[in-house]
Order: C-alpha cells, then structure tokens, then sequence
C-alpha cells in the first residue's frame, strides 16, 4: 500500500492545465512540421507556417497557444494498492483545475448549466474518468479540450451488417462535415464498439495517443492509414481554405461490443491536440 | 498542383462601402484600425435589444465584428490568446446586423445560406482568421478595452485596435465562398 496525499495531485493538474495550454507534445510538433514541407498549397502552407509561429509564441511569452483553452478532461489511471488522504480526490481534482486556469491566465469556458449557462469563473469542474489499474501509481493525462472540434464529433449507431465499410463511411461523413469548423488540420479520434458512451470514451482517448503510434491490430492499422490518405484527399486542407493536409493522424481503438451493434464515434481535434501526461 | 500567387491587400477598418466591394474571395489582407468583439452571448443579448427596439452598445455602420473571446492579460499586454472561434453559432443573428450596415466579420468555419445571402445583399464580406493561432494574432492587437456588457467576462464586447490583423478574404460581396472553391480545387477524388 502506497499513500498518496491528494494535494500532490492538486499540485500536478495545475502545472499540467497549464504546461498543456502552452506546449505541444512533441510527436504534434514534429508532425506539423513534417505537414508544412509536403503540403502544396501556397496558403495552405503559409497557414501551417503561421501555427509553427504560434506554437513558437506561445512557448515563448507564455501566452496560450489557442485563446479556447478547453473544459478541462483529466484520465486518473489508479494503482490498487494507492491509498489516497487528504481528502476527496475529486475535489483535489478540481483545485488543481481551478489553480491552473486562475495562475496560468487560462480562458474560463466552463458555464454552470447547460441551459441557464452562468460562467462558474474558473473553469470547473473538470470532466473526470477513473480507471482501476495494477500497481501502486497515479497516471494522470491532462487534456484540454477545445469545442469548436468538439461540436463537429459524431456518434454513429451502426449496423453489424455496416461492416467496415460503414465505419469509413461514418469517419469520412464527420471529417467532412466538420471542414473548416473544426481547424484543421485535425486528429481524429475514432472509437468502435463498446456501449453508446463507450465508443464515444474510445474515440477521445484515441486523442491521446501519439499521433506516430499506429494500433497494434493489423486491419485496424489499415484503416487508420487509409483514412489518412482518404481525408487527406478531401482538399479540406489548412484551415479549410484548401490542400492536402487536412488530418495529421487517425488514431482508431476498439472493444468487444453486443451482437446487435456497431457503434462508432468520431471525436475530433483540432490541431492543438493537447496533453499532458505524468506518472505520480 | 497548380501554386497559384496570394493576392496580398492593406485595408483600414472601419471598412468603407467601396472598399468591401472590391475585396475578393481569396484574398489575404492586413486590416488596421479598430474592431469590435462579439461572440454567443453578446449577440445573443443585442439580437433581443433589437427585438426589444432598444438601441445596441455599438454602431453597426461599416464597422467589422471579430467573433473572439480572448484568455485573460498578463499584466503589461492588450490581451491573451486571441484567436477566432467558430461562425455558424452567430449565423441566427447575422443577417439583422448585416441588415443594419455590419461591413465584416471575422470568424473561421462555414456560414448559413441566409448569412451569404445578407453579405450580397448589403455588400459585406466574411473574412477567416486562422483558427489556433490565437497567440501569434495577439500580436496584432495593439489596444482592447471593454465597452460593453462586462458581466459576460471573455464574452463581453471588446474594442480592439488592430495593426496588421491577418485574414483571409472567404465570402465576398458577390457571394463567392471560398471553401467552397478551395476544396474543388484541392480535392483528389
């Protein structure tokens, strides 16, 4: 048994809010990069330019990479031999979002209620999942999502008889659909199988991923490098306004799911796909 | 491919009603001069003054709304991160603004048939910033200052002088759109 004092975590999600807001992890960096030397389009390269140049800036004033700095959504992957003191994790959770976002000089993008949409003023509370591990640590991902790709997301109930033809069509309807809503160039999450929500919880932690890591399951390989060629031969391109890099990655993960269903989610990102991850 | 040159333009904002006239879908143009902010709930509140027959915090008059809301100031600086958000959310209350002499906006992603229709009709144009680049077009924002509606935080409506704001003609007068061209020309399939 190993205790943890949740202040620690507190500690961890503020400085991890605020790291993600204003670095890219490094597979996002080098994927852009890479993006700007092969993309032909002349404004669709002076585009990708100009976010190489933001990124630049960001890191450099401390200022955030995108003014839409995300409603907080925060993985907690627990060992089962942690105990936790110091009072609900949850709570510890939301301190460590609020600190972020008042210290870090975050946008509050939270409103209270869905309908009545009161700022709550700073950025609580934060979307949580807990997952049960082995072990006696904490992995803790901190992923601020933005939502003008997350209002392009889809959710698809399909058919078994869909087959994979179906889920491709169910990815190429959202990323076209999305175009230049969601900024591209996008990474698109995509989760197959499971329940309703947990299709949809596959496809944001596909976000999660490295955008260089392809999945280990051959044909789910395939469909991943396929879509990337499909959607990249949209012509959607940077920022909608044409070319050839409209998705950096397509990251796909997968769960047994019912003998009557295939349900497919498409969770989008924009290019400021961002995360941070540490190990407690 | 095709590389097609950038036609690169200098335009002062307010925009005058020749100048919008000449402004073409495609183009990418440097605005300076002062704009205002607005986002879902600025113009939720000025659609209903109108509704209302009360006056707007701001004159519609040839002027250009930058669909933003910033992440607070570091001490010292105009502004944080400002980057575009998305235009579709403000297409229900477009048309009446444009009706009213609302010259451009600034925003990223797709509009409505009925606010390409108020664009032509008035002679305005709908400009895109690029989206996520937020802290590098801060840097074009030289002032912002709060003039109206307060109580809604980053959402409230904001004068921003501009030096040099990069955008990207989409919609002109004419009614061009230009992610509409741009992906038949880019599109391999």
């Amino acid at each position: 048994m190993r205790t943890i004092d949740v202040s620690v975590i507190t500690q961890n999600i503020k400085e991890m809010c605020i790291e993600a807001n204003h670095f890219l992890s490094e597979d996002m960096e080098k994927a852009l990069k890479l993006a700007t030397k092969e993309e032909n389009a002349p404004l669709g390269r002076q585009i990708l330019e100009q976010l190489q140049k933001n990124m630049k800036i960001a890191g450099e004033d401390m200022i955030p990479i995108c003014q839409d700095t995300g409603m907080a959504v925060i993985f907690m992957e627990i060992g089962q031999e942690v105990h936790f003191e110091g009072g609900a994790l949850a709570d510890a959770i939301n301190e460590g979002v609020r600190q972020g976002y008042i210290e870090g000089y975050l946008r509050k993008s939270v409103v209270k209620d869905p309908i009545y949409r009161e700022n709550t003023k700073d950025n609580t509370p934060a979307v949580i999942y807990y997952e049960m591990t082995l072990g006696d640590k904490v992995k803790i991902t901190v992923a601020p999502k933005g939502f003008g790709s997350e209002n392009m997301s889809r959710v698809f109930m399909l058919k078994p008889s869909d087959g994979i033809e179906g889920v491709k069509n169910a990815i190429l309807t959202a990323v076209k659909e999305a175009g230049p809503n969601a900024c591209p160039p996008m990474v698109v999450g995509v989760g197959i199988g499971g329940t309703f929500e947990k299709c949809a919880l596959l496809a944001k932690k596909a976000l999660t991923r490295s955008v260089n890591e392809r999945s280990e399951i051959p044909y789910v390989r395939e469909l991943e490098e396929e879509m990337l060629l499909k959607i990249n031969e949209s012509g959607i391109g940077p920022g909608g306004l044409g070319g050839s890099t409209t998705a950096l990655a397509v990251n796909v993960n997968t769960y047994p799911t019912h003998i009557a269903g295939l349900p497919v989610a498409i969770n989008i990102c924009c290019h400021v796909n961002r995360h941070a991850i540490r190990v407690v | 491919m095709e590389m097609s040159t950038i036609m690169e333009r200098h335009i002062k904002v307010p925009l005058s009603n020749e100048e919008a006239l000449t402004l073409q879908s495609g183009d990418y143009v440097y605005l300076t001069g002062t704009i205002y902010t607005a986002r879902d709930a600025a113009h939720k509140r000025m659609y209903e003054a109108l509704s209302n027959g009360e006056a707007l915090p701001i004159d519609m008059g040839n002027n250009v709304i930058y669909y933003m809301g910033p992440s607070p100031a570091r001490e010292g600086r105009p502004i944080g991160s400002a980057g575009p958000t998305t235009s579709s959310r403000m297409d229900k209350y477009a048309p009446a603004l444009l009706d009213l002499g609302l010259k451009g906006m600034i925003g990223k992603g797709k509009r409505s048939q009925e606010v390409r229709d108020a664009i032509i009709r008035n002679g305005a144009v709908y400009f895109a910033a690029v989206g996520g680049a937020g802290a590098l077009l801060s840097r074009s924002i030289i002032a912002s200052e709060v003039i109206a509606y307060d109580d809604l935080g980053t959402e409230a409506i904001r004068r921003l002088e501009i030096k040099e704001f990069p955008v990207i003609v989409v919609i002109d007068a004419q009614g061009n759109n230009l992610y509409e061209t741009a992906i038949e020309e880019y599109k391999k399939d």
